[in-house]
């Protein structure tokens, strides 16, 4: 048995994953699709729902759903303080996955900016993911 | 034209995720993750006016970074985004209530720093 604070950072550190990779994922696939679309400019909405039948632009904005869900999910429990700059770890990942996957150049400058992220992320990770009380209204009797 | 893409982008991200963190408060803490139990969960939350309202704002900002990344590189939409950090953070100790210690400010800065320096 987990004790309750455990079950809920556990519960947190799988969201932020769901939330960082759904995110990742959905925004390469999207700029991607939205490269062989091209230029999009208009106030009409015919231009986008045309570029929504591009698989990858499809693939994006379904994953970008999924980003959306488990975000909310997570907000139901944690602070927007903290799911704010955990999740913005997705950042590290674009660069990091263009060196080691595709073996394009990080400058030094991007690399620092890498750091400051790291940095961030672990000092707000070692905050409770919550500090307001929860809603009087919640059903069960779970806290 | 592209930073009026910004502009937008920034107040309606910072708008829709403030909201999206109203509405899920008020709603409460999910336990249950099996599909049945969801489906009632998004039955709530589709007549929650914070909600709706979050996903109204969410899709303006969705549809302005796509018209920004046909226009501009992802390498830069991304970074310029940041700039919503430092407000929702200031709406989450004001109007949310967190609590937000030196560990959060130092670490949403740093973050937001980063983001920024991403973009060179």
């Amino acid at each position: 048995m987990h004790s309750p604070v455990k079950a809920l950072q556990l519960k947190t550190r799988i969201f932020t994953a769901i939330v960082v990779l759904t995110n990742v994922l959905g925004n390469s696939l999207l700029s991607r699709g939205m490269q062989s679309v091209g230029v999009l400019l208009s106030l009409s909405p015919l231009p986008y729902v045309r570029a929504l039948f591009n698989p990858w632009v499809a693939a994006g904005v379904s994953l970008l759903i999924v980003w959306l869900l488990s975000h909310m999910a997570l907000l139901s429990w944690a602070d927007l303080s903290y799911v704010l700059p955990v999740t913005s770890i997705a950042y590290v990942l674009v660069p990091l996955v263009g060196r080691f996957f595709l073996h394009e150049q990080v400058s030094l400058v991007r690399w620092g900016g890498i750091a400051l992220i790291v940095l961030g992320v672990m000092l707000v990770g070692r905050t409770a993911p919550r500090t307001t009380p929860a809603p009087v209204k919640a059903r069960g009797a779970h806290a | 034209m592209k930073w009026l893409l910004v502009a937008i982008i920034v107040l309606a991200t910072t708008a829709g995720e403030v909201l999206q963190a109203v509405g899920m408060r008020r709603h409460g803490e999910i336990h249950d993750f099996r599909p049945g139990a969801l489906g009632r969960v998004a039955a709530v939350l589709a007549k929650s006016r914070y909600i709706v309202a979050a996903i109204g704002a969410m899709a303006v900002s969705f549809f302005a970074f796509m018209a920004l990344v046909s226009i501009a590189e992802l390498s830069f939409a991304v970074p310029v985004t940041a700039a919503s950090y430092i407000f929702e953070t200031i709406l989450a100790k004001y109007l949310l209530k967190e609590h937000i210690g030196w560990k959060r400010w130092t670490g949403v800065l740093l973050v937001a720093c980063g983001v920024t320096l991403l973009a060179f």
